[in-house]
């Protein structure tokens, strides 16, 4: 037990005059049971201090955290055409949509800001699996291109966060061809001759993973994301048998020679610095004066081999010459 | 023996009847009742005429998944001159559910490509009922490289319920690809016409369909996702396909208006498993015309004009 449940929350709770604590303030870890204090999740990340599990995290956090001291600008995007089809089920889409956009206070599913990570000028598209299931539709498509078209633009890498369930079935066809398009913005950061790094978040299936996920030029996945192109369930129903632990996860696919490397989120800032440095030909970045490493000479510094990624966290130290990610490392390291 | 379609009902009953007054005269010359077929058939042929007038999303996608349509070796046989199949992956294995080779096609040798989903049970099986696997698309990806290298106009047939759904699919990478078979497919600077024969299923078919030129057979469907998936997740019923059929919008009528096809090719009355050479002329003519399109195009324009078709795509919507 850790200092936050057998101190804070007591204490908490006597102050608050009250036996259960809101669920506004404290979160429980779906993988491991504890309780975590909503401050404390945010610093990490949204990954549970305890067992190192992976929580959805809104793309403005994700920006807060890769861009070098949490600067940076929303890119602007286009607004496609409102429902196409003229698509109902049991709803009609726009209805779906405007609650959607309503209870998160965003357009669609793909936030694109620019900024600069490792000191190299970067612009990183997050996509929302909050946002109607992170679906791929017209704005998705357009956001990509327009995040592509802006990386073109200023010389700069493009990072893309994926979090998918597939394609908007409401937007029909129309989101069948954003594999396509989407591909299209892939090539042009690639013709321009500009690194093109995926970080694949659970979970990335169908269409996403089958276009623009999987055409990285470096493939970084989260611990334990689902990444496939049929889900499990389809799979199990066609071959019907029950299919393997950690089947489609991250640690899977990369075993299968499908990823570069399983990276824990709040690595994530020091790894892409890195690699985007060495991509762009740039020197090693340069340490902060008060902060100067406390190992090795960046020059000696390596990424650490694939294999030796750890469950849990890398400690702080092992970024070496990379600033430490924006906040102090949570309980695992203590 | 003609399979029946649901809504082919009354349509069995009239060539029922007709055909069995056949049987009767064959037996019994002496007996005159040819005025009697020739009403029946008329009355046939209108009736079919009728349905397939205003067959419904759902009735296309039962057509398009006829089992006595035609399929992607039924054009090549028909279209392809000195069809020579060209096999596997070099990396794992090869994948019988693509039809791969060279050939000429009215006399210029081509690339051609097509997923085929058999037409008995054997080779049903032995094709994986149309449903590719890793090693498909990435043999289609070394085939689209070695036409693009000699500048051989690449032909794709696109009948598919999907990318299959398995494990060693899975394990093998059946998402990325998908992904380098659609990216390939956008980058060669030869001509690529893309012709939907049956069933267009979601990423499995864009991964041979993003063409200069795509060309949709009149029944044939071109979808996101199957009706019944669609269904099943949105309607939580798969009962209700016929709704989501007609939601998603995946008929070569709604995706010519919506510009996501560049042309629909006309089928014979009573959709192309009724009439295979007349549904394997008209591939062809619509596949002559594609080509005759991008006669004398560079290789960037080629690239250039896939590009602007796929960027321009949902500008317009449907009424
Ligand atoms: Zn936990």
């Amino acid at each position: 037990m850790n200092w936050i449940t057998s101190f804070v929350r007591p204490k908490l709770d006597t102050l608050l005059n009250r036996r259960e604590s809101p669920d506004n303030l404290w979160i429980k870890c779906p993988e491991c049971g504890e309780m975590i204090f909503h401050r404390a999740l945010a610093e990490s990340l949204q990954v549970c201090p305890h067992c190192g599990h992976h929580m959805p995290i809104s793309p403005d956090a994700r920006f807060d955290a890769l861009f070098d001291e949490g600067r940076w600008d929303l890119i602007p995007l286009p607004d496609p055409l409102l429902d196409p089809l003229k698509f109902r089920d049991e709803k009609r889409y726009v209805d779906r949509l405007r609650e959607a956009r309503k209870k998160l206070n965003r357009q669609d599913a793909m936030a694109a800001a620019k900024g600069a990570i490792g000191g190299v000028k970067t612009v990183v598209a997050a996509q929302n699996f909050a946002f109607m299931a992170g679906s791929m539709g017209m704005a998705v498509g357009d956001a990509i291109l327009t995040a592509a078209r802006t990386a073109v633009a200023e010389q700069a890498p493009f990072v893309l966060f994926s979090a998918a369930g597939g394609a908007r079935m409401q937007e029909g066809i129309l989101s069948l061809m954003q594999m396509p398009r989407a591909t299209i913005a892939v090539q042009m950061v690639k013709e321009a001759g500009l690194p093109y790094v995926v970080v694949l978040t659970h979970p990335t299936t169908g269409g996403v993973t089958a276009s623009y996920a999987m055409l990285g030029d470096v493939q970084i996945a989260e611990p334990k994301a689902l990444i496939c192109f049929a889900g499990p369930r389809v799979i199990e129903q066609t071959i019907r048998e029950k299919l393997p632990e950690g089947f489609q996860r991250s640690e899977y696919l990369l075993d299968h020679g499908m990823l570069d490397m399983v990276t824990d989120r709040r690595e994530h800032r020091p790894t892409l610095a890195r690699l985007l440095r060495l991509l762009m030909d740039q020197p090693p970045e340069a340490p902060k004066e008060e902060e100067a490493p406390k190992e090795k000479p960046p020059l000696l510094e390596a990424a650490p081999p694939v294999d030796d990624i750890p469950a849990e966290p890398l400690p702080e130290a092992s970024g070496g010459a990379q600033q430490a990610a924006p906040s102090q490392p949570q309980a695992p390291q203590a | 023996m003609l399979t029946y379609l649901d809504f082919e009902k009354g349509l069995a009953e009239l060539e029922g009847k007709a055909e069995e007054l056949r049987a009767l005269a064959r037996q019994d010359p002496a007996m005159n009742i040819a005025d009697e077929v020739a009403q029946l058939e008329q009355k046939a042929k209108t009736h079919l005429a009728e349905i397939y007038a205003k067959l419904s999303p759902w009735g296309k996608t039962q057509v398009a998944r006829h089992p006595g349509r035609p399929h992607t070796l039924d054009y090549v046989e028909g279209l392809i001159e000195e069809f020579t199949p060209l096999a596997g992956d070099r990396v794992f294995g090869e994948d019988a559910a693509i039809i791969s080779g060279l050939g000429r096609f009215r006399g210029r040798p081509v690339m051609v490509l097509g997923q085929e989903k058999g037409s008995d049970t054997q080779t049903r099986l032995h094709r994986n009922f149309g449903m590719a696997r890793p090693e498909g698309y990435r043999k289609a990806v070394r085939l689209m490289e070695m036409a693009d290298r000699f500048g051989l106009p690449v032909i794709t047939f696109i009948d598919t319920p999907g990318a299959y759904p398995g494990k060693g699919a899975e394990e093998r990478g059946q998402a990325e690809a998908i992904a380098r078979s659609t990216e390939k497919c956008l980058e060669i600077g030869v001509p690529l016409i893309a012709t939907v024969i049956g069933e267009g299923g979601s990423g499995g078919a864009v991964a041979f369909a993003a063409a200069n030129h795509v060309v949709m057979l009149e029944h044939s469907i071109y979808s996101v996702i199957s009706p019944e998936g669609c269904a099943s997740i949105l309607w939580k019923d798969s009962a209700k396909a016929q709704e989501a059929a007609a939601a998603l919008r995946i008929t070569a009528q709604d995706l010519y208006k919506l510009g996501v096809i560049d042309a629909v090719a006309p089928e014979p009355l009573g959709g192309a498993h009724r009439d295979k050479a007349a549904a394997v002329a008209a591939v062809g003519a619509a596949i002559d015309e594609g080509l005759a399109r991008f006669r004398g195009f560079e290789r960037g324009a080629l690239r250039q004009q896939r590009r602007e078709k796929f960027l321009a795509m949902g500008a317009r919507g449907l009424e």
